[in-house]
């Protein structure tokens, strides 16, 4: 990014490639991207298996390093920071849910949400308050001392995506969020996550092949063989709520 | 919270962790129970020759210890005993008179030594009489009497009353012989000492070998043990012409018995921890890779390096030292039991424990010091044993460890 004259600016890409050179063909997952998204946004990355949705979400969080082109989050390029830096950036400015929720097994749903703002070194008054904020916003308040194996699905992508918003990132990667769960769960974590975008002006980057999410989203990104083939920005008001 | 969460996760698998922490206690407690058993032995064996064979010091003439001949006694024993006895250091002091030759029955004889001893010095300085199982000890009155071994007795074909003949050398090299008549017959835990020794009055030895009432020998017990290196040098420097040696060096072997334990304590330690290192290391590399998702969203999420290596160091640290305290408790436990009540070996190998001066029964014990350097080497395992399991983790790349199935 030549300068930070896009104030609301939360990610740019120029010429980002993801290129796999482990077989006997290189594989190009993700190809010469160029991509630019704004706070607030509610972003669906769609695409057929193997397009490079979930390659491209890694090089958006730090996850992977790209073959060639380059990463700004917020202004700093990613490529710039060391991978020990590079896991502190994360910390404190990306939040991610995964597929496969991915919580701790051996903590209560509150000790997961709290385990981010331990790494930040929060102070006990800030987590508890924090904690308890997010529980209510998940609808998750009566299940807080409940470890991962007592939910459901549902819920415990619930408390991954508290989990994710609790260090107060920039943005929240989610990687096929809804992919494990039911039709009505899957609709209750969206809107949970359309509340939280629009209430709190998160900003939320799916990438997903579920219908429920890509007609949510306010902007859909395709992807087709690694490059951007459609970047569709939606009127707000046709946008399913 | 890195202590949290690395509790909580050592009992994710219950089973293994507990397998572990058995394994480990198992191997502190037997470790610290071979110790205090080989510890107790040894120091049994120490007070043993030390209260009834070597005593604290000797005092002997410097050319004795050479060729043990007769005309090396020490001139004016008798002065030297009483102001050596005046020393408030010293507990009991005891004078003999030695000869070595050979002591014949009517059908048999065989080598011997020969000890001119005071009964009422020597008993308080060896308890000789306590040993005596048959007949009586020697008293000052005795004239030509003798206390035997009973392996002695036995191999002689005697019993009480019995005469056998002393022949030795006398201090001008001249053999001498005398008839002396079985009084007591005692029996001891070393069986050298029970073939070989014959304890007589002083003066009817030193008669025979004209050494005017002097001594080859002065043993004596110090009221403490530690006063032995001081008190040797005080005498040192008193009688020059002496040649006063501490039981360290009366019996080198004690002596490098007790020096090289801790060197035992510390290869013997080494080898089971190795063992044991093997098999947490095994444990630990199994809990990481059984959870290489979850490490990898860890990572993901912002725990750094030296966080995720922390965490998995101390599952492995808190599962050894939960361990290694318990083992040493347990050990602890039997070492204090067995201390006081003894074990007893006498069905295993007694005569083989005799014929090295050991007792049967043997009362393990370990100084508390022991059981901190056992803690300080289990910690150091552990810290070890923890290095390779979590760079394990450290090497996961987290892309590829979040998409493991």
């Amino acid at each position: 990014m030549k300068d930070d004259n896009h104030k609301n600016c939360v990610i740019h890409t120029e010429e980002l490639s993801k290129i796999y050179d482990e077989g006997a063909v290189p594989v190009k997952a993700v190809n010469n991207v160029h991509l630019h998204i704004e706070k607030g946004e509610f972003t669906a990355l769609v695409g057929p298996s193997g397009s490079g949705k979930t390659t491209l979400l890694n090089l958006l969080g730090g996850l992977d390093t790209p073959t060639s082109g380059k990463v700004w989050i917020h202004g700093k390029d990613l490529s710039t920071l060391s991978k020990n830096k590079l896991i502190d950036f994360r910390l404190h400015n990306i939040g991610f849910v995964f597929q496969a929720y991915n919580l701790i097994p051996v903590l209560t749903a509150r000790e997961n949400i709290e385990f981010v703002m331990l790494l930040q070194k929060e102070s006990k008054k800030e987590r508890k308050d924090r904690i308890e904020q997010l529980l209510k916003e998940t609808g998750l308040e009566d299940q807080g001392d409940k470890k991962p194996s007592e939910l459901s699905g549902g819920q415990q992508q619930r408390v991954a995506v508290a989990r994710a918003l609790a260090s107060k990132p920039q943005f929240v990667l989610a990687d096929e969020p809804t992919a494990n769960l039911d039709s009505k769960t899957a609709g209750n974590l969206l809107d949970m996550m359309a509340k939280l975008n629009k209430d709190e002006g998160m900003t939320f980057i799916f990438s997903t092949h579920d219908q429920r999410v890509i007609d949510r989203a306010r902007r859909v990104i395709t992807l087709v063989d690694g490059a951007i083939s459609n970047d569709e920005v939606r009127d707000t008001n046709k946008v399913t709520t | 919270m890195l202590f949290a969460i690395a509790w909580k996760n050592i009992w994710r698998n219950k089973v293994r962790s507990l397998v572990v922490i058995i394994a480990v206690m198992l191997g502190m407690w037997a470790g610290a129970f071979i110790l205090a058993y080989i510890y107790g032995m040894i120091d049994q064996r120490l007070q043993d020759a030390i209260g009834s064979e070597v005593s604290h010091l000797q005092i002997h003439h410097p050319e004795y210890e050479k060729d043990n001949d007769p005309k090396y006694f020490i001139t004016n024993s008798g002065e030297i005993i009483h102001d050596i006895n005046n020393d408030p250091a010293v507990k009991d002091i005891s004078g003999r008179v030695l000869a070595f030759g050979m002591v014949a029955s009517p059908g048999k004889s065989f080598g011997g030594k020969f000890i001119g001893i005071d009964p009422a010095s020597e008993d308080s300085v060896t308890q000789l009489s306590h040993n005596v199982t048959e007949g009586e000890y020697l008293s000052p009155e005795d004239k030509n009497k003798v206390i035997i071994g009973k392996k002695l007795a036995e191999k002689l074909k005697v019993k009480l009353r019995s005469k056998i003949v002393l022949t030795f050398q006398d201090i001008d090299g001249n053999i001498v012989a005398g008839a002396f008549r079985i009084i007591g017959i005692f029996q001891s835990y070393n069986s050298t000492l029970e073939e070989s020794n014959l304890y007589v009055n002083q003066k009817d030895l030193s008669q025979l070998q004209n050494t005017n009432d002097n001594v080859h020998e002065i043993a004596i017990l110090l009221k403490d043990a530690d006063n032995v290196p001081l008190f040797q040098e005080k005498l040192t420097s008193k009688y020059p012409d002496l040649l006063t040696q501490g039981w360290k060096e009366l019996a080198p072997e004690l002596g490098f018995m007790i020096d090289s334990l801790d060197q035992y304590m510390i290869i013997f330690f080494v080898i089971i921890l190795l063992a044991l290192s093997f098999g947490i290391v095994n444990t630990m590399l199994m809990a990481v890779l059984e959870r290489v998702r979850e490490i990898g969203m860890l990572m993901a999420i912002g725990m750094n390096k030296w966080k995720l290596f922390g965490m998995i160091s101390l599952e492995t640290i808190f599962m050894v030292m939960i361990a290694a305290p318990l083992g040493l408790l347990f050990a602890f436990i039997t070492i204090e039991y067995l201390g006081t009540n003894g074990l007893d070996m006498s069905g295993i190998y007694k005569e083989g424990y005799s014929a090295f001066g050991f007792k049967s029964v043997i009362y393990p014990q370990l100084e508390t010091r022991y059981y901190f350097n056992i803690m300080i080497l289990v910690a150091a395992t552990a810290v070890l044993a923890s290095i390779y399991p979590a760079i394990t983790a450290l090497r996961l790349d987290p892309v590829k460890a979040i998409r493991k199935i």
